[in-house]
């Protein structure tokens, strides 16, 4: 039976770098994923990677900048450590072999990106997350003597000592079915985020919040969790992401009056202002009738302004996905998009450290929330995240099991238990609803009721259809029935998993009475500073609505003042 | 709803599409590897817009019919790598693949999915990529081994140089490419396709410190370089234009022209002889090629003592050839004969090519275009052999 220093779990861009950081620092490592780690939804971050490496820039700047964009609820703290630790860890991705764009000169080249004040966005064409996650993956493969991988192995319970800190985790092994315990002094949470809940979303069906829900159930707090960013441009035809970079390389945004309506919004940064303030642009013009294409539910996005050679050098990708998916050569013609759900602010609560309140714990990436993004998320800021905190929260959790031993395994007992869990749901009787129709239930409900614009009734009627989901998911009726790749059996946990998370989304929502960032209540349209300038947790409270309760926001250098762009 | 007019309902269905939905029927090969059945096919019909993917009947059949159809898959946008399958017996993504388009290729309207070629089948579509796609990974190095000094901030490359590697960065290792590769069917050893182009993204990169060791390795490796055919599969099959046989071709020349490997496998001499030959009589002469890719281009080169064993040990595939006249045995023992005028043309090709200071290197990221020169955009991007653009032409 394994036993780790530290157990990470997930193998996107946080896994993986905190993998790295850990195994560097001298712990045992083993790295686990429900996929192949280059499988992990990291792969699909396109635009690039902020940091201010242009001597003409500072990190205060990007700070500010992200400051700003999470309307006031990041924790500056944080924020301050990204902002400044960013230059470096760009510098260490270039020199373990990313191949990030240069200029004329031979040095690397920045694009513009939304929120920012400069050009600060490191990129390799459009597949930035897919050439970091590929060349973090080259380097476990050199450090596989210690840094061990398990490939396709699905954690479905995290173990605690008496003590109530966190010792391991019981995994299926997917590809045979059996099941396993692995000891760990530490556990780094870097499964991701829950996009799934939203149909549709641009997130991976594998995005599903497993390490969200797993540190709920422990009883740890997740916090900021109505914050849920829409991407401004996705396609129309299926939700898929058109990258940020096409407006940073110059591209507009068109109503059906042919109109660049973001001078109405953001005079000063026109389609480069933030995330939430675009999506929300967009979704006012499509509702009040200047949409275009069929229905009206969509706006152009024009990238033909953009030089061709420049479209097809650096926004290959989206060449591709116009072509292949909306059959729209986007260096002739506009494309029609719409905002669509793309990112969640909020996660499992946790310090600079990726620490969460509980012991032995940590949390990275999209899964954690620190809060670096508060209220909105700026682009090319989500990559960022997941290293400069996957990595300190290696370092730390290798500095923790230093000084520890290594906790009693469980034994057999209580994996005996799992198997009964699991033996459960493969033998629920063919009368309960099919999985796939209650998690689309979840997903238009959601994106009805819970996206860009929200009032009390839509919200109260999602918490209500979450409520009903949960029971219904409890009798969810399994075909497969064999051990190898049972598919199913993780689609029934994973639903478990998405719908504690919408829960906690909308509570949220529901608690936060004013307007700010990505949180739009038509009902409540202005910030308010006074009584809101603060963060909402939510914690497990049995089987019933989840309890709610405050964290302050913390505040170094930049006072709250009024956002425009 | 009461929010109605503030939503983004509709995202999933557009108008544009929601009412076109059209039954499509899907043949998928299934495998219960602890039933201890053969494997067998299951005919689904699934309803959805002709340009939805087959992974999205695939996903549409195992929501509404059946769980237990197992298929990796993520993030439906041909990014992941996951849904390597063959449809209709060609390799591609699942999620890259319209409905209609397969419904066309297909034998009788019924749009066939089996698990990729020349790796085991686990469960359904799910094969073994580890034991064969990651395992020849490992073996090229696949990670920088870095120039020294490192300095402070970035590398000073040239900006071209990033770029051109881009296109070997942009494999999200699906495995297509080693799914139909023709020489790993005859010589499972072979590198292949995938990581002989992961192998390219090191060598073409001028911040590694190893590139001749890399090349000298891949080109004595009897498995390495030179045992890629030629064939043009895996450009057919890669669904990110990455033309892994274009990587290839591109390391042997690194390796013959610019570190002058000479390997032990005779790849090297091997093509010089046939490029020489070609320059020569304008065709292929085979009985030279032979005893040229061992002794080299003398006449005493013929002589070489493995050049006679290699022709004895060819002895039966030459009989073969004869005796289905794929060659006569005047044809083959005397030089083949073109018209002097194409012969003119064919010295000409080489003489343009050769008489360059650079190597022309196609890449899909380097279009050689601008707003107002749209011409050489079509033909470069159709030389790099990318499959996107023919496919969606």
């Amino acid at each position: 039976m394994p036993a780790h220093d530290v157990l990470i779990l997930g193998a996107g861009l946080a896994g993986q770098r905190a993998a790295l950081a850990a195994a560097e620092a001298g712990a045992s490592v083993a790295i686990m994923s429900k996929v192949h780690p280059v499988r992990s939804h990291s792969v699909a971050a396109a635009g690039g990677i902020n940091a201010a490496i242009n001597p003409a820039d500072d990190w205060r700047s990007h700070a500010y900048d992200t400051v700003k964009g999470s309307d006031f609820i990041g924790d500056q703290d944080a924020i301050e450590v990204m902002c400044r630790e960013a230059p470096h860890e760009v510098m260490h991705l270039e020199h373990i072999g990313v191949t990030f764009h240069r200029n004329e000169t031979g040095q690397m080249d920045l694009r513009a990106f939304g929120g920012a004040s400069m050009k600060r966005t490191a990129y390799v064409a459009d597949i930035t997350g897919q050439a970091i996650l590929h060349v973090l993956y080259e380097q476990l493969m050199k450090h596989h003597e210690t840094v061990d991988r398990y490939e396709e192995w699905f954690t479905t319970h995290l173990l605690q000592d008496e003590s109530g800190a966190v010792s391991g985790c019981i995994a299926r092994d997917i590809r045979t079915g059996e099941l396993a315990e692995f000891t760990a002094k530490n556990v780094i949470l870097a499964t991701g985020g829950v996009g799934q809940a939203f149909k549709p979303t641009t997130n991976g069906l594998i995005c599903t919040g497993d390490g969200i829900a797993q540190a709920y159930r422990l009883g740890a707090p997740l916090m900021d969790m109505e914050m849920v960013q829409y991407h401004p441009t996705c396609l129309v035809e299926n939700g898929f992401l058109i990258t940020e970079g096409a407006r940073g390389e110059g591209a507009h945004l068109l109503n059906a009056d042919g109109e660049r309506f973001m001078e109405k919004y953001a005079p000063n940064k026109m389609e480069l202002a933030s995330r939430d303030v675009v999506s929300r642009a967009e979704q006012t013009e499509i509702n009040e009738g200047r949409g275009v294409g069929p229905g009206g539910v969509g706006i152009y996005l024009d990238v033909t302004v953009v030089p061709r050679k420049r479209t097809l050098e650096a926004l290959r990708e989206i060449v591709n996905i116009g072509k292949d998916f909306a059959g729209v050569d986007i260096t002739r013609e506009p494309i029609l998009i719409r905002p669509g759900q793309h990112y969640i602010m909020g996660g499992v609560k946790t310090d600079v450290d990726g620490a969460t309140p509980i012991e032995g714990l940590y949390a990275a990436g999209e899964v954690a929330c620190v809060s670096v993004h508060g209220g909105n998320r700026l682009g090319a800021n989500s990559l960022l995240d997941t290293l400069i905190f996957g990595r300190r929260a290696g370092e730390h959790a290798a500095a923790r099991a230093a000084s520890m031993p290594m906790p009693t395994a469980v034994g057999q007992a209580r994996l005996n238990d799992e198997q009964t869990m699991i033996d459960g749901i493969i033998g629920r009787p063919k009368t309960g609803r099919r999985i796939s129709e209650i998690k689309d239930d979840l997903g238009t409900e959601m994106n009805e009721n819970v996206a860009v614009f929200r009032t009390q009734d839509g919200l109260e009627h999602a918490l209500d259809v979450v409520r009903r989901l949960k029971e219904e998911a409890k009798t969810a009726y399994v075909d497969d029935k064999g051990t190898v790749f049972n598919q199913d059996v993780l689609g029934a946990l994973e639903l478990g998993y998405m719908l504690d998370c919408a829960e906690c989304t909308v509570v949220g929502a529901i608690e936060r009475k004013e307007s700010r960032g990505a949180q739009f209540r038509v009902d409540y349209p202005d910030r308010n500073d006074e009584e809101w300038q603060k963060h909402i947790t939510l914690s497990r409270n049995g089987d019933d609505i989840p309890h709610v309760a405050y964290s302050p926001v913390t505040i170094t250098q930049w006072q709250p003042e009024e956002r425009k762009y | 709803m009461a929010a109605e007019p503030l939503t983004t309902e509709g995202a999933e269905a557009s108008p544009a599409h929601s009412d076109h939905s059209e039954p499509f029927t899907l043949r998928i090969r299934r495998y219960d590897p602890e039933s201890g059945d053969a494997p067998y096919w299951v005919e689904h019909t699934i309803e959805l817009e002709p340009h939805r993917s087959v992974l999205e009947g695939i996903l549409q059949a195992k929501g509404r019919f059946d769980g237990s159809i197992g298929i990796r898959c993520s993030c439906k946008a041909a990014i992941c790598g996951s849904c390597g399958v063959r449809i209709n017996g060609q390799p591609g993504l699942a999620c890259h693949t319209h409905l209609d388009k397969a419904k066309r290729t297909s034998k009788d309207g019924v749009i066939e999915i089996e698990p990729m070629g020349n790796m085991p089948v686990i469960k359904d579509l799910i094969v073994d990529m580890d034991a064969v796609h990651w395992k020849k990974v490992q073996r090229v190095t696949p990670w920088l081994i870095n120039k020294e000094p490192i300095p402070e901030r970035e590398y000073i490359v040239d900006r071209e140089s990033m770029v051109d590697v881009t296109q070997t960065m942009a494999c999200i290792q699906c495995g297509a490419c080693v799914s139909d590769c023709l020489a790993m069917e005859v010589d499972p050893l072979f590198i292949g396709p995938a990581a002989l182009a992961k192998s390219y993204r090191f060598v073409g990169d001028p911040r590694d410190a190893q590139q001749y060791e890399r090349l000298k390795d891949l080109a004595e490796d009897p498995h390495g370089i030179y045992d890629c055919t030629h064939c043009f599969k895996c450009i057919e099959a890669c669904p990110k234009g990455v033309a892994p046989m274009n990587q290839i071709m591109r390391l042997r020349r690194r390796a013959g022209t610019d570190y002058h490997i000479v390997d032990r496998n005779n790849g090297e001499r091997h093509e010089a002889a046939f490029v020489q030959l070609i320059k020569n009589y304008g065709l292929l002469w085979e009985a030279e090629l032979l005893p040229r890719s061992y002794g080299g281009p003398s006449w005493f080169g013929k002589f070489h003592p493995a050049a006679g064993q290699e022709l004895l040990s060819s002895l039966p595939v030459i009989t073969k050839s004869v005796l289905r006249r794929k060659v006569t045995p005047m044809g083959a023992l005397k030089p083949h004969k073109i018209p002097a005028e194409d012969l003119k043309q064919v010295k000409e090709i080489y003489e343009t090519v050769e008489g360059r200071d650079q190597r022309l290197e196609f890449n899909l990221y380097i279009s050689g275009t601008d707003e107002n020169n749209d011409g050489p955009v079509s033909e470069r991007v159709e030389a790099t052999g990318d499959a996107n653009a023919e496919d969606n032409a």
